[in-house]
């Protein structure tokens, strides 16, 4: 459905269960990898997250497109290990343990809708109230990070056709001033949206 | 009604409303003007976004410069580029977002929601990324994200700009559904049809006020002399 690794709408066992419990399982699963530092472990742990995409209806495509993303950094990890330290048992845990880590957790974001999200971290961060922080404002933070990533690839992709119209080759550093500028003027507008939707409630005065 | 009394507005040197005071009651309102005339700081300070340099501006009791909030939600907004007013990663999400500050409560927001979507057609679309739907939809889904907070009046700021023909004709035929008091800011003449009144703009100055039938008729004359007065 995204292009992002957002929400995919389904109804499988994943979809059911609440943020919170996913989110906690997650957290108790990377603590016990790392404490116990085991090679079988690790793989087991990969092996079960690579399963775990077709039992619950997200499809094995979907595991291999997050680890396509993953496996230059996988790779550098494994090298270092196996040739700097001398330990490609260690390199071999360490990528098993990551990738296993980042597809869980991208199971859980393909199976939880954003606002849900959203919801589970606006209420942890409820106590951050008594200290003046407001937990609608931090899980508005977090929603329009999310946003501005399709922001910045259209930003990206407007300055490349207009480099590549105007037949520049070679100098891809000129492709900077225009991104910049081009996400200034986003962000301005989606702080006018804001603002124009009630959104941010405090009172704004405006003399742009 | 929305009242402007004496409004003035610059950006550093550039003064670009000029003592500007307007009684805005009519059902439809459009107003048109050139590029440069003030028509987007005049929009724009309907609902506290641009809060004037001099002069006020205010709904019943209420004024910009301090009841900012309470206009707003009476007040909505729809930018041209819908894109930019698309907040939430998808169609339900950013609907919903709107609501948050009222606290409705889950269900009325689940009816409120669902019930916008249906009736602007975005039902089969709630859980795709906003910025992923065409053009038209876009601005069908900025309207929808206004229209549910129930505001009283509408401010559309030159909607149809970035649309094709047939989104436009969508959209025109969705203004004419709508219940809402609405102030069209716009280029595009003939979505003034049936209008109640029309203010055309030049240099930051209401330049003519009147029906449609007239307030047209001037602006064409008006932008021949401009034209006139660039080539000679």
């Amino acid at each position: 459905m995204s292009v992002l690794g957002l929400y995919v709408p389904g109804t499988g066992p994943m979809h059911r269960v609440p943020a919170g419990p996913k989110l906690l399982a997650l957290l108790v699963l990377g603590a016990v990898l790392i404490i116990a530092s085991h090679l079988w472990l690790s793989v087991g742990a990969l092996v079960f997250a690579l399963l775990l995409y077709p039992a619950v209806g997200l499809g094995a495509r979907r595991a291999w497109r997050a680890l396509r993303v993953l496996w230059p950094f996988l790779l550098a990890i494994g090298l270092f290990q196996a040739l700097f330290v001398g330990a490609w048992t260690e390199g071999a845990r360490l990528c098993a343990q990551l990738a296993a880590l980042v597809l869980l957790a991208n199971a859980i974001t393909l199976t939880t809708r954003v606002r849900e999200m959203l919801g589970l971290f606006e209420r942890l961060a409820g106590p951050l109230r008594h200290v003046g922080v407001s937990p609608d404002r931090v899980a508005l933070v977090l929603s329009l990070t999310i946003r501005s990533i399709p922001m910045v690839a259209v930003a990206l992709n407007s300055a490349r056709e207009g480099y590549r119209a105007r037949g520049i080759v070679g100098r891809p550093h000129l492709m900077v001033v225009p991104v910049i500028v081009h996400l200034l003027r986003m962000a301005e507008a989606t702080g006018e949206a804001l603002a124009a939707r009630g959104i941010d409630e405090d009172e704004r005065v405006e003399r742009a | 009604m929305l009242r402007l009394e004496g409004v003035s507005h610059s950006y550093d040197d550039r003064a670009v409303l000029r003592d500007v005071t307007l009684d805005l009651a009519e059902h439809r309102i459009g107003v048109i003007g050139a590029n440069g005339s003030g028509k987007s700081t005049l929009a724009r300070t309907l609902n506290g976004l641009v809060v004037p340099d001099e002069g006020r501006v205010s709904l019943g009791e209420w004024d910009t410069r301090r009841h900012a909030k309470h206009i707003r939600r009476r007040v909505g907004f729809v930018f041209s580029d819908a894109a930019n007013q698309i907040i939430m990663p998808t169609v339900v999400e950013d609907v919903e977002i709107g609501l948050r500050s009222l606290r409705l409560g889950k269900a009325e927001t689940a009816r409120r929601v669902d019930e916008i979507l249906v009736r602007h057609g975005l039902d089969g679309h709630r859980d795709h990324p906003g910025h992923l739907l065409s053009g038209g939809q876009k601005q069908l889904l900025a309207l929808a994200s206004v229209l549910v907070t129930e505001p009283e009046i509408l401010v559309f700021d030159e909607p149809t700009t970035l649309l094709d023909l047939r989104n436009t004709r969508m959209f025109r035929r969705t203004l004419a559904g709508l219940e809402q008091r609405v102030l069209l800011f716009t280029h595009d003449l003939e979505l003034l049809e049936g209008f109640d009144r029309v203010l055309v703009m030049e240099a930051g100055r209401v330049a003519f006020d009147g029906p449609p039938a007239d307030a047209v008729p001037f602006y064409l004359k008006l932008m021949d002399a401009a034209d006139e007065d660039g080539t000679s």
